[in-house]
């Protein structure tokens, strides 16, 4: 049975301003309706296939990140959602920023806008779709990051 | 003996990251601690790095659900500091903006409150008429959720006829399709079962809990921004408050519903209304002095207060917001409450989580 036919997301919100987040839930519901090509948004990261992570890292929610990264069992795609989750958006340079999404898990694929359109999470969910067959047909593991203890921004 | 279960900061129902530790005796919640933190950016400190006119779009981002007010509740502020008269063309498109994010802003609530207490079809029907007015907004300000229609001295979009006669037919496709939704909310057996009775707070509770927004309203105080006289021309549409008696679950879902056809009648007010001119004043030299303006948000009261030195950076920009000022509020409603309809209960204070950490 083919895992793209019907892949399970995971909505994690690290430090959006919730504009992107409305959009993620807005590409489930009538209008866009994700849920006719199987996609299904599941609270827990045990069952998920593709993360979606909307928003930039900060210094307190990094570890809430890794932890429900590396619940997620193999294959995994991580999609970055936003300018935030992206590169850090217009807020890569405030003092509690870390920056995009890619300097603490590694990330498959992004969509960028500010926010992006539900057209464009959509097209970005079906370009995960490849990745993760190809993760799949190539036995490829997300490698597991490590948690660090409290980190203390080096600006401080 | 108590067992502490963390809720949060990643849960199903939160679109959020909100940490509360709940103390549970017997299924029972007797103990709240909220730890904030995980949306926080440091906005307040941003602003150094921007000159005044940049910050607007820096206050939209706080929050992407009720952006466009953010926005035009920073304006309102430097303006004072510039002490200019906005165009009335100008206040009215305000007014038609922000209401129009009120509207999606409580219709988005009504759904994922359906979906906290397991009605997703409901949930849906939400979603579905919500999307009626976010195409207005896009036709209106070029954007779905970041709007960017305000600017420091008036307005940076104008209406057209066609996007006129486009507001008025949605509205009068809306009014019908709201009716519907809230026949469910109010009357359905299974919904009411669910939220009378819960979370109840007192008028006089309310009100010294210094809560904001259908959170006050909910207990029968009649608190409203908008009905003090240095808001825009909000005191010349004819606007009622929504209030209900209850302080329940139940009241406050009610309050949100009414505030909608309230929208919808001061939109139609404002559209009937609306003047011929410019939308906005050139705006010369750098702010100076102090100012601070209430605005109503769909969540309650948000406060800003901007402080300019002559420079063309804002030496201090400082935002209240009305989830800041309702999170005490889950600590006087949450204990004596079970374990299973705390997600209800934390609802119902729409919480706005990015607001409150900037």
């Amino acid at each position: 049975m083919s895992l793209a036919k019907s892949p399970w997301i995971i909505h994690v919100n690290v430090n959006s301003c919730n504009g992107c987040d409305i959009e993620v839930v807005a590409c489930l519901t009538p209008l866009y309706d994700a849920e006719r090509f199987g996609v299904l948004n599941i609270g827990t990261p045990k069952q998920a296939d593709i993360m979606v992570v909307t928003g930039s890292v900060n210094y307190k929610n990094v570890n809430v990140l890794k932890n429900i990264y590396n619940q997620i069992p193999d294959p995994k795609v991580v999609l970055a959602v936003g300018a935030c989750a992206s590169t850090g958006g217009i807020f890569h340079d405030c003092y509690n920023v870390v920056g995009g999404v890619d300097q603490v898990i590694p990330v498959d694929a992004y969509v960028p806008g500010c926010c992006p359109r539900p057209e464009a999470i959509l097209d970005g969910v079906v370009a995960a779709l490849s990745i993760l067959e190809n993760k799949k047909k190539g036995n490829i593991k997300g490698k597991e990051v490590k948690l660090k203890g409290k980190e203390v921004p080096s600006n401080a | 003996m108590t067992t502490v279960i963390p809720f949060g900061p990643q849960h199903p129902v939160l679109p959020e990251p909100v940490s509360l530790k709940l103390e549970i005796d017997n299924d029972v919640v007797v103990g709240v601690l909220p730890s904030l933190g995980y949306v926080h950016r440091g906005l307040e400190k941003f602003i150094d790095t921007k000159d005044f006119n940049q910050t607007m779009y820096i206050c939209e981002r706080i929050c992407g659900i009720c952006s466009g007010i953010h926005g035009i509740t920073y304006s309102r502020a430097v303006e004072k500091l510039f002490d200019i008269e906005v165009p009335e063309r100008a206040q009215y498109l305000r007014v038609i903006n922000s209401e129009l994010c009120r509207i999606h802003s409580h219709l988005l609530w009504l759904g994922l409150f359906a979906d906290g207490f397991g009605f997703e079809s409901l949930f849906y029907e939400c979603w579905k008429y919500r999307e009626d007015v976010l195409d207005v907004l896009e036709r209106f300000t070029g954007n779905r959720v970041i709007h960017s229609m305000s600017k420091v001295g008036g307005a940076s979009r104008d209406l057209t006829k066609e996007q006129i006669d486009q507001i008025l037919k949605t509205l009068d496709d809306l009014e019908p399709k709201v009716k519907n939704i809230e026949k469910v909310f109010v009357n359905n057996y299974t919904v009411k079962k669910r939220l009378v009775g819960l979370g109840v707070m007192s008028k006089q509770l309310a009100y010294e809990a210094g809560t904001a927004g259908p959170t006050l309203r909910g207990s029968g105080n009649a608190i409203d921004v908008r009905n003090t006289s240095d808001y825009d021309i909000y005191k010349d549409l004819g606007f009622k408050t929504a209030v209900a008696k209850e302080g329940d679950c139940y009241g406050r879902t009610k309050v949100r519903i009414d505030e909608i056809y309230e929208a919808i009648k001061l939109i139609r007010n404002a559209i009937s209304k609306l003047p011929e001119g410019e939308i906005a004043t050139r705006v010369k030299g750098f702010p100076t002095g102090e100012a601070i303006i209430r605005a109503e948000q769909p969540r309650g009261e948000v406060v800003y207060y901007v402080k300019g030195n002559g420079t063309k950076n804002l030496e201090r920009l400082k935002v209240r917001t009305p989830t800041f000022a309702n999170i005490p509020s889950l600590l006087l409603m949450l204990p004596g409450v079970k374990l299973a309809d705390v997600p209800i209960v934390v609802l119902t204070i729409d919480p706005c989580i990015s607001c409150t950490e900037r």
